[in-house]
């Protein structure tokens, strides 16, 4: 279904603005299916495992109590659901969400599809920030773990991502104008350089750390808990939430810095609340799983073919497509070696890396990147 | 009115603008005029508040750098000599960003067909559903010139005037469209609103402007009228070009001017 998606998504390019060339309409229509579809992958995600134990038996139950005698396998049921399942689901359509919804705001603020947070250094920072706690938090870094308590990992997650984007805007932005060549470059440096300081800290590891380093690095939602939606739920959330204020100004954003300005938006805090976001969301989404790659930039440019690059609803829409997609890959992620798990990280990747060039080869000459 | 005192503008070490003095009033049409990398362009830059500058800009009698931007947005808009768009947008979608302030003055039943009603005005009916990209240049420029006349539709709103900053609105356009674009500045003006434009064609400056401000090596060489600024001596000091004002070429060598347009 989700399949059936994309493929509408992408065949659909801008052929259907019509006369009027007002897409907002079918973009109403896009996502009020996406939140369709959404919740089917999210109730087929609940139910879908290495154990037969389904989200449906449980949703029956509520609605008419257990059957008899079998109440000992419901309650089996019932763990695998709420304590295994759902936190993986949840986790799944905030970070799908979170990493979409960053592309999008990242490529309206520097005016540029390429610019997603995995391209140009942000993950990488985040990830450095993020190690940092692992290695160093037990000594030199101890008074920080034990002021944030579990919430230590997404802050500092976050402040590599926050860093990063603000050297990388300074450096890619001179009056007003991002150079695209700059700011891919500066992105490669920039993350070059905190894999570099990573691996130093990696170097240092002990034993257990590296263990902690490994799960972390691969990317994967396998670790969900409810904690660790308690740590980096809230930020997340927050993030996203503060991204249909920016949707306006982004769009003006697009006509450049300085008409942006002369339409009456408030520019320097648009950046500054979009960087924020950006870095919020990339930080706590890097903090629970690893970087995972391809859905902000895939996500984003998929949907402003279809419904085209007015933020108003390529955010939202990139929200729950983004969300879906991971869904999705951690479904292949977790069946398709199973009862082992492959990383999502390597099924985005797989997927997306593909995908994403046959769009470009398909549209070639016609879209402007 | 817009009143500037004593504008000076700076890039690096380079000054751009010295010490420029200059007022538009409401209801009068004002080009700018001058040699390429005379200064024009950063004045008006410094006269919309995007280039830092010395000195005071007042639009109605307020300080222009201390206005929020929304503020401005309300009571001015700037079009830009060339816009590179970053994503691909259709023509509605870029004209209805004029009102991305919210204070076009549009009649209330007029608000929805506005970006219609300002395509139309620039000769583009039937094009809001066009990309932009696919565009001609005079094309995209006419897309602006109608998002910028969507963020003042009226050029008087509360009582107070607003005022349209042009830089070089028919540079890419052929003679037809620069006639219909100088007479929307110029019905702008007449119905009390104020337009400042940059120009490089002398007779279309002379045609529609009320005032000639001549700018020569960053600083304001003359301003005026029309019939009192445009003299021999003055294009040859600023242009210089041995050319002479008001002279009709030999009998047989062809000119078309756009004073001569038959009403």
């Amino acid at each position: 279904m989700v399949d059936e998606t994309i493929a509408g998504v992408a065949g659909a390019s801008g052929e259907g603005r019509g006369v009027s060339g007002d897409r907002s309409g079918r973009a109403m229509l896009l996502i009020a299916v996406l939140s369709g579809v959404l919740a089917v992958t999210a109730l087929t995600s609940l139910t879908w495992g290495a154990s037969d134990a389904s989200a449906i038996g449980l949703v029956r139950e509520w609605l008419f109590g257990a059957a008899p005698g079998n109440e000992a396998l419901s309650a089996r049921d019932a763990i695998i659901v709420y304590d295994i399942r759902l936190p993986r689901v949840i986790l799944g359509i905030l970070i799908g969400a979170a990493l979409a919804v960053s592309g999008a705001v990242m490529q309206g603020l520097f005016r540029n599809p390429l610019a997603d947070p995995g391209l140009v250094g942000v993950s990488a920072g985040s990830g450095l920030g993020a190690v940092t706690v692992i290695v160093l938090g037990g000594t030199v870094l101890a008074p920080f773990t034990s002021l944030f308590g579990s919430y230590a990992l997404p802050v500092a997650a976050f402040g590599g991502g926050l860093v990063t984007t603000i050297i990388l805007y300074n450096v890619a932005t001179r009056q007003g104008r991002t150079s695209i060549a700059t700011m891919l470059l500066a992105g490669i440096a920039l993350g070059a350089m905190a894999i570099a300081l990573t691996g130093i800290l990696v170097y240092m590891a002990d034993d257990r750390q590296l263990r902690d380093l490994t799960f972390w690095q691969l990317g994967s939602l396998a670790g969900a808990t409810w904690v660790k939606i308690a740590a980096a739920g809230p930020i997340i959330v927050l993030a996203l939430a503060a991204t249909p204020f920016l949707a306006k100004g982004l769009n003006a954003m697009a006509l450049g810095e300085a008409t942006a300005a002369h339409l009456g938006v408030p520019v320097q805090r648009l950046k500054y609340v979009a960087i924020v976001a950006v870095s919020a969301a990339i930080g706590s989404s890097v903090a629970v799983s690893g970087g995972i790659g391809f859905i902000g930039i895939v996500v984003p440019h998929l949907l402003r073919l279809a419904i085209g690059p007015d933020n108003r609803y390529l955010l939202p829409a990139s929200a729950l497509l983004g969300a879906c997609l991971l869904l999705l890959a951690d479904a292949v992620s977790r069946t398709i070696v199973a009862p082992a798990e492959l990383p999502i990280g390597i099924v985005t990747a797989a997927v997306g890396g593909p995908f994403f060039l046959w769009i470009l080869l398909r549209k070639r000459g016609v879209i402007d990147l | 009115m817009l009143e500037a005192r004593q504008v000076s503008v700076s890039i690096g070490s380079r000054r751009i603008v010295s010490e420029a003095d200059f007022i538009v009033r409401p209801g009068e049409l004002a080009a700018i005029v001058g040699p390429n990398g005379s200064g024009k362009t950063t004045f008006l830059k410094a006269l919309t508040g995007e280039l830092t500058y010395s000195g005071s800009v007042e639009l109605n009698g307020k300080d222009v750098a201390a206005l929020k931007p929304w503020q401005i947005a309300a009571m001015r808009a700037v079009l830009p000599q060339a816009t590179v768009l970053a994503f691909p947008f259709t023509v509605r979608e870029i004209v209805k960003l004029g009102v991305t302030g919210g204070r076009s003055g549009a009649l209330a039943g007029e608000a929805e067909r506005l970006p219609d009603m300002a395509l139309a005005r620039v000769d583009l009916e039937g094009f809001a559903g066009r990309f932009y990209q696919e565009l001609s240049g005079g094309e995209q420029q006419r897309v602006q010139l109608a998002r910028v006349l969507c963020q003042v539709w009226a050029p008087v709103l509360d009582g107070q005037p607003r005022y349209l900053f042009l830089d070089e609105p028919v540079s890419s356009l052929d003679i037809k469209h620069q006639l219909i674009i100088m007479d929307i500045a110029r019905d702008f003006a007449r119905r009390g609103g104020g337009v400042i434009a940059i120009l490089h064609d002398l007779n279309l400056a002379a045609m529609y402007a009320d005032q000639i401000c001549v700018m020569h090596r960053g600083k304001l060489a003359a301003a005026g009228e029309p019939t009192s600024v445009l003299n021999d001596e003055l294009i040859e000091r600023v242009f210089g070009c041995r050319l002479r004002v008001g002279a009709v070429p030999a009998a047989n060598v062809p000119f078309v001017l756009p004073q001569s347009a038959v009403a």
